[in-house]
């Protein structure tokens, strides 16, 4: 069903590189590739329908509305939310926590209150903080990593002593692959009076996630990590929560009525919507979903599974190679590693000769990598569209790459 | 496997010929590439007509930015510090004969911007020094 079936779904997939080298790709906690229908729809909505949305009486504006509004209900089913309204389309992940910590972190924190993030986030989810850290003197606390690339409980229940304001962390990690027990950490935090966020930029394209049922405040992905396009994103958020926070950007559609002495913000969702939004990006962010649901996320989850143990255990083999994060069993299709002597931008690099797509670099996480006391990381990352015989050319490929500084 | 990867650069890579640190260093500078966290140290000695008698690098980098270091370093020894001053680009290109992408050229001109921020004595290096 995925894996092999589905490698003509994606145009991509059979270019070659470098005169005769199939494509290898390897980079999809990077980006996903786009199937044919998601690009087809994209086309479709630029042929036939273009018109704003939410403004015009006209066909064609009633229809790029209703195609808009329907991706919005498709996504909110897809990740197990029933009104869609607490769905808010944003511009990416990154966009989504930058709205939570300038709308309501501007409202809710108070100097000296803490956020509590961990070790292994993205950049996206340290940075925001950090800038309000130099407004408002909220202090932003770290819950460790331990050495098998796993969030410290213990010293999560230790942290949370500080009653942190809010909790906020990644459902599965970048670099390490780590699946973080999300619902515990929702559980432990909302015990403790601690708003969560929960970055599922990883995690959604990946595996099934139900919203409702880990009962996080607010979750935030992106599209383009899950066959749809880039420039759009999700900020889901518990309707309350988003009823009392400030608006995040002022302009059209995020308004109800201004007059020449102030505006009444529109309701949910369009209040945090201003301007125009990506109307032909959700209409294939809508077209992904589909696709995604058509082959089923427990599927691909399995397949990702079942790919990342292939992996683990014939890139364990290569010597001088050291994956980084947990065993086998407790992660998912993301494996960065390092390889003894040889730095991972020349290992990309020549990967790269052989048509193979790998990431070199911090993957925006320094933190993490200060942690692990390396200055930088390979990263290969699956996706439903990967194969083991995707892995035996990495494995072939890391051998060339040994034998040309040897 | 790759052109890139030429010989000398691997030798310069495996066996750099002037790692390390000079205590009593005339003129000395440390920068990292943002973009891969890789960082290098470039300490200089002078006598006392400006000529640099030795240098040294020290640091992490891929094979690229650390051939060209030492590289680099190799070719300014004996040179007087006013002479280093006209270094480009294209010398960096020329030591290592090959070409590279946009990506790759920050790692190969990393050495040059620290060295010419150590000898201009500058508080912060940036991209212009190496034009």
């Amino acid at each position: 069903m995925v894996g092999e079936t589905i490698i003509r779904d994606f145009p991509i997939l059979a270019r070659t590189l470098h005169q005769d080298k199939k494509l290898i790709y390897l980079d999809s906690a990077a980006t996903s590739q786009k199937p044919i229908r998601v690009i087809e729809a994209m086309d479709a909505y630029y042929h036939l329908t273009n018109a704003n949305v939410h403004r015009g009486i006209h066909t064609l504006a009633e229809k790029s509305t209703e195609d808009y509004e329907s991706a919005r209900k498709r996504i909110a089913n897809f990740v197990g939310v029933n009104d869609e309204k607490q769905i808010i389309f944003t511009r990416n992940t990154t966009e989504s926590i930058n709205l939570i910590a300038k709308s309501w972190g501007q409202q809710n924190l108070q100097p000296g209150d803490v956020v509590l993030l961990t070790e292994m986030e993205h950049h996206s989810n340290i940075v925001p903080w950090y800038m309000l850290r130099e407004e408002k003197d909220i202090r932003v606390e770290f819950i460790r990593v331990t050495s098998d690339g796993e969030l410290d409980l213990e010293h999560l229940k230790s942290l949370l002593k500080f009653a942190p304001k809010l909790v906020s962390f990644m459902h599965v990690s970048n670099v390490l692959g780590t699946i973080n027990p999300a619902k515990e950490i929702v559980r432990s935090a909302h015990e403790a009076g601690a708003i969560v966020l929960v970055d599922g930029a990883q995690s959604v394209p990946h595996m099934p996630v139900d919203i409702t049922e880990l009962d996080a405040d607010f979750y935030a992905f992106s599209a383009h990590k899950m066959c749809g396009p880039t420039g759009i994103g999700i900020l889901y958020g518990k309707e309350g929560l988003l009823e009392s926070m400030p608006p995040f950007l002022g302009g059209g559609d995020m308004i109800r009525k201004v007059t020449f002495e102030g505006f009444k913000a529109n309701d949910l969702p369009y209040k945090f919507e201003a301007g125009t939004p990506a109307i032909a990006e959700a209409i294939g962010f809508g077209a992904a979903i589909d696709y995604l649901s058509s082959l089923g996320m427990d599927a691909i989850y399995t397949h990702e599974k079942q790919l990342a143990s292939y992996a683990y255990n014939a890139l364990s083999e290569v010597n001088g190679l050291e994956i980084l994060g947990p065993g086998a069993d407790r992660r998912c299709g993301v494996l960065s590693f390092t390889l003894e002597g040889i730095h991972p931008h020349d290992i990309a690099q020549l990967l790269d000769q052989e048509g193979i797509a790998v990431r070199a670099g911090h993957h925006c996480a320094m933190p993490l990598h200060d942690k692990l006391m390396i200055p930088a990381s390979t990263r290969a990352s699956m996706y439903l569209y990967n194969t083991n015989q995707d892995i035996e050319a990495l494995i072939l490929g890391l051998r060339k790459v040994i034998e040309v500084f040897n | 496997m790759d052109d890139l990867y030429r010989e000398i650069i691997i030798e310069h890579y495996k066996n750099p010929l002037h790692k390390g640190r000079i205590e009593k260093s005339d003129y000395g500078f440390e920068d990292e590439n943002p973009l891969c966290g890789d960082h290098i140290h470039i300490d200089l000695q002078v006598d006392d007509e400006q000529n640099v008698i030795d240098a040294k690098f020290d640091g992490q980098g891929c094979a690229i930015s650390v051939a060209s270091a030492d590289l680099l370093l190799d070719s300014v020894i004996g040179k007087n510090i006013e002479e280093l001053k006209g270094l480009g680009k294209q010398d960096i290109l020329d030591m290592l004969g090959i070409e590279l992408s946009p990506v790759r050229l920050k790692c190969a001109l990393l050495s040059l911007k620290v060295l010419k921020a150590a000898i201009y004595e500058l508080k912060e290096s940036s991209d212009a020094l190496t034009e």
